[in-house]
């Protein structure tokens, strides 16, 4: 079944799906998603897949028009880190394909196997206006969890936007945990591993596998190529800012890596050290707890201090129902333009707070001429609201991925109408449609 | 040694009964008979071994004026005002005439609200940070423990009650005991005002809950010991022969204390369940599905006791209208699904749903960060609601946060809303609270101004965080 799917994905990944339709939508409240606020009587236009056009003004170049009268519109929402698609419920282990405690395999893993575009979170995040997400495993026995991917939410089985599109890593507590229970072990870990890769890349034929001379796979070591030379960026989970530190040293060691700090909670507290070495952030917005050792300095301003500083920060969930609940990041977003009420607090405004959930978190992964925006070029993923989209409630009236109109129901919505009214109503609940 | 004890004598089931019964009738054969000299109904024991020793902090008289108020138990003022005094409510209209030494705050273009009360919390019991040693919120060691208190486990260094106060406007909560058992143990409510001890924050008054469970967890968590329950036909079986028990233990209690000889074996988990069945301890009851929902009722029925409330309920909204006739609430949240299999019907109308049949329903958190957007939740659910044909205003919707769980608690009668005489707990609000561009601006607890955006004196800061990066700092 696994197989079917995969090589379903691997088949269509790059192709255009077939209902692409050619839309303009005008008199939009129109957001670009790049941070600048919105503009009135916007004009968007998509033809093959992609937006052609966005701005003020621009004219229908055929196809369907969509009179927005007034309403937002705007990129499709962009969840930074998520696991979507690849948990359908998170305690039912079957269903849930995040994580390989028992695997010989790490860095190899390819999330896109596990991925499942029928699960039920992709429908009832789609529905909240997430129109692509970062999908990332979870470690298991090393710090290592393997390569992720980036997916749209859309209604058919083609979801893979890139495959393979950055390895993810624990660093800090977890990382020290997986790595057998120290910091010092988790950087040996990662040390070994990328010197091995280091081996296996100068002769891939004489590698010798995990268990003779080497503790890595081919197949980790392998996957482990592209971080080596920059191709694929090196997501890694960190908060502590001393472990921060240590990821920017790491990035002195070894000049290739790109990576990108997820989490990040004490990010602040060495703000311009981040924001100096161009290490993009994926930042849990709301985290305010000191909820570990490793995250004392936590407070909602971290996302405004640190875009502050200069850092390019988009938001991301970690350890926070991320496989279902990604669509909460608007809610976050919006949060983070009340703390600029606060005395004291860093926000963000408004056009900011937006590309923290759409050009940000694209740009974080170096897909910002894709996905993340509203300009020439990129994927004709856009969503008509009825409210204020960073605003507690509001929703879209109609929404499109990769010019695509998309359903707007799912389990939740089918559950709800057949309950409106408890009682049941001539035959039992079982019959009603 | 008491969980030990209650386990064997579970495992053993009908003999432990029989056990009981033969100690009764020796109990009542050493009574002198017919004397009538017992210590009185209640009087056995003593109930408060751990009183409360909060006490309100000084407050000024204070006048806000010019806001809108949702009173918390659906009236709405515009352009009103509030006046509390000596920690009291005196007076919420429409224009207060300020009397000398009243601070007056104007709020235009702000809002006032009674303080939020989070019926479901595990602050203090789980806090930060969540290392294994502050683990202290499920004792997992046996499927009922009811002996247990969860008082005896808040930690009141917990940074996050901070949060709640500050982010949140969280005024009182309920601390439960985790859900790993049938019977978890006692809950306690508190004032959000820090103290040094637990006793120093304990809401006076408050009656005791009972923290029960269905479903999943406990059946998970036993079954993969070997143990019963390991089934949810097992997690009632289990239940029911405690209550039988409970109710032999209230009957030998309430002779004794009606007739006097000698005392019966103390049992600490007897007493919080006798306090159940005479109507003192109010039972909070874990449950997701409308199904076991539906079988929990029947048994309190059977019992001789009451569910005040459901918790989580996911499915409260297939049930409605049984919950209605039952006079059960919900406790739920507002958009949680998926994390469990009991968990996966969960759907955005469950509490509008339960509203529209009128069936008692109120919001909570029963997480650390989510008690901090209380309010964001409930507008969440209004959005739902708006959708789904069913809008609700904003001030039916603080019922939600106020007094619905105030009645939960019993506490209803002193906080919960804004009316005269109650405990002056009260959020200014500098905007529209159903909005997520709003913060509390000012948070007072019984008139006692705790929080004030503008004043980083008046940011608490736990012990735990003294000397620690970020201290004081905006949350």
């Amino acid at each position: 079944m696994k197989r079917l799917i995969l090589a379903a994905l691997l088949a269509g990944s790059t192709a255009l799906p077939a209902a692409a339709q050619d839309v303009t939508i005008t008199n939009a409240r129109l957001v670009l998603g790049d941070g600048s606020a919105p503009v009135e009587g916007g004009t968007v236009v998509i033809r093959g897949g992609r937006v052609v056009s966005a701005g003020r003004g621009g004219a229908s170049t055929g196809g369907k028009t969509i009179d927005a009268g007034g309403r937002y519109v705007t990129p499709g929402i962009v969840a930074g880190f998520t696991r979507l698609g690849i948990v359908e419920v998170d305690g039912v282990g079957p269903t849930n394909d995040a994580s390989a405690r028992d695997s010989v395999f790490n860095a190899g893993l390819d999330v896109t196997a596990g991925l499942n575009p029928r699960a039920t979170p992709i429908a009832i995040n789609r529905t909240d206006g997430v129109t692509r997400a970062v999908v990332a495993p979870d470690n298991g026995g090393s710090i290592f969890a393997g390569q992720g991917a980036v997916i749209d939410l859309g209604n058919d089985m083609d979801a893979v936007t890139r495959p393979r599109a950055f390895q993810f890593m624990e660093w800090g507590e977890a990382g020290a945990r997986a790595a057998g229970g120290s910091r010092p072990a988790a950087m040996a870990m990662f040390r070994n591993a990328l010197f091995e890769a280091q081996a296996y890349g100068r002769n891939p034929a004489s590698f010798v596998d995990r268990g003779k001379e080497a503790l890595l796979t081919r197949t980790d070591a392998q996957a482990l190529q592209g971080v080596l030379s920059g191709q694929v960026p090196l997501l890694i989970h960190v908060e502590r800012a001393s472990d921060i530190l240590g990821v920017l040293a790491l990035k002195r060691e070894f000049p290739g890596l790109k990576p990108v700090l997820v989490g990040a909670a004490e990010g602040w507290t060495v703000a311009q050290q981040i924001a100096a070495a161009g290490v993009p952030v994926l930042a849990s917005a709301l985290a305010d707890l000191p909820a570990s050792f490793e995250q004392l300095a936590a407070t909602q301003s971290n996302i405004g201090r640190m875009k502050a500083a200069g850092v390019t920060v988009g938001i991301g969930m970690i350890g926070d129902d991320e496989a279902r609940q990604a669509r909460l990041v608007r809610q976050y977003a919006g949060n983070l333009v009340a703390l600029s009420k606060i005395p004291g607090a860093a926000g963000l405004d408004w056009g900011a707070a937006f590309a923290t959930i759409t050009s940000l978190p694209a740009r974080a992964i170096g897909m910002e001429s894709e996905i993340g925006t509203l300009a020439a070029g990129r994927r004709g993923d856009v969503v008509i609201w009825d409210g204020d989209p960073l605003e507690i409630g509001s929703v879209p009236t109609q929404l499109f991925i990769d010019g695509v109109e998309q359903p707007l129901t799912n389990r939740q919505t089918r559950l709800r109408d057949r309950y409106l009214v408890p009682e049941e109503q001539g035959l039992p609940k079982a019959y009603q449609r | 040694m008491i969980r030990t004890l209650t386990m064997v004598a579970l495992a053993a089931g009908l003999v432990a009964c029989t056990g009981d019964k033969s100690e009764v009738r020796s109990a009542s054969a050493d009574a002198p008979a017919g004397t009538g000299k017992g210590p009185g109904a209640g009087k056995g024991y003593d109930h408060d071994p751990y009183p409360s020793t909060y006490r309100a902090y000084p407050g000024r008289a204070t006048l806000v004026t010019n806001v809108t108020i949702y009173d918390g138990e659906g009236g709405r003022i515009d352009k009103g005002s509030v006046l509390f005094r000596d920690g009291k409510i005196v007076e919420v209209g429409q224009s207060i005439a300020p009397a000398d030494g009243v601070t007056v705050i104007d709020g235009q273009g702000k809002w006032v609200t009674p303080g939020i009360i989070d019926v479901h919390s595990h602050l203090g019991d789980y806090p930060s940070p969540g290392v294994e040693a502050h683990s202290d919120g499920n004792e997992m060691t046996g499927p009922v423990t009811a002996d247990v208190w969860a008082e005896h486990s808040v930690w009141p260094q917990d940074p996050g009650f901070s949060r709640a106060l500050t982010n949140g406007g969280v005024t009182t909560l309920q601390i439960l005991p985790g859900s790993a058992n049938l019977m978890g143990g006692r809950s306690v409510t508190l004032k959000n005002v820090y103290g040094r001890t637990m006793q120093a924050m304990k809401f006076p008054g408050a009656p005791y809950g009972l923290k029960m469970a269905c479903g999943e967890n406990p059946k998970r968590v036993y079954g993969s010991k070997g143990r019963m329950p390991s089934t949810r036909m097992g997690n009632l079986a289990v239940d029911r022969a405690t209550w039988l028990r409970a109710k032999d233990y209230d009957r030998k209690w309430d002779k004794y204390e009606a007739d006097g000889g000698e005392a019966p074996a103390r049992d600490l988990a007897m007493d919080t369940l006798r306090g159940v069945l005479d109507g003192e301890i109010l039972v909070h009851n874990h449950c997701y599905r409308a199904d076991e929902m539906a079988i929990v009722m029947d048994m309190a029925q059977e019992m001789g006791y009451k569910v005040t409330a459901f918790h989580h309920a996911v499915e409260s909204y297939k049930i409605a209208d049984l919950l209605k006739a039952r006079g059960v609430c919900s406790a739920v949240w507002a958009d949680w699904y998926g994390f469990k299999m009991e968990s996966y019907d969960g759907i955005g109308e469950n509490l509008p749903i339960l509203d529209k049949q009128g069936a008692c329903a109120m919001i909570h958190s029963d997480d650390a960060n989510g008690i901090q957007r209380l309010n964001q939740e409930v507008a969440k659910v209004m959005a739902s609601a708006k959708r789904a044909g069913m809008p609700v205003t904003p001030e039916h919707a603080w019922t939600w946060l106020g007094i619905n769980p105030a009645r939960a608690l019993g506490i209803d009668k002193v906080t919960g809303s804004l009316k005269a005489g109650k405990m002056a707990d009260v959020v200014l609000w500098n905007g529209d609270p159903f909005s997520v561009y709003t913060r509390p601006q000012m948070v007072w607890v019984d008139g006692a101004l705790l929080y004030d955006a503008n004043n980083p004196r008046l940011r608490p800061v736990s012990d735990f965080e003294l000397g620690q990066p970020g201290e004081g700092d905006v949350k």
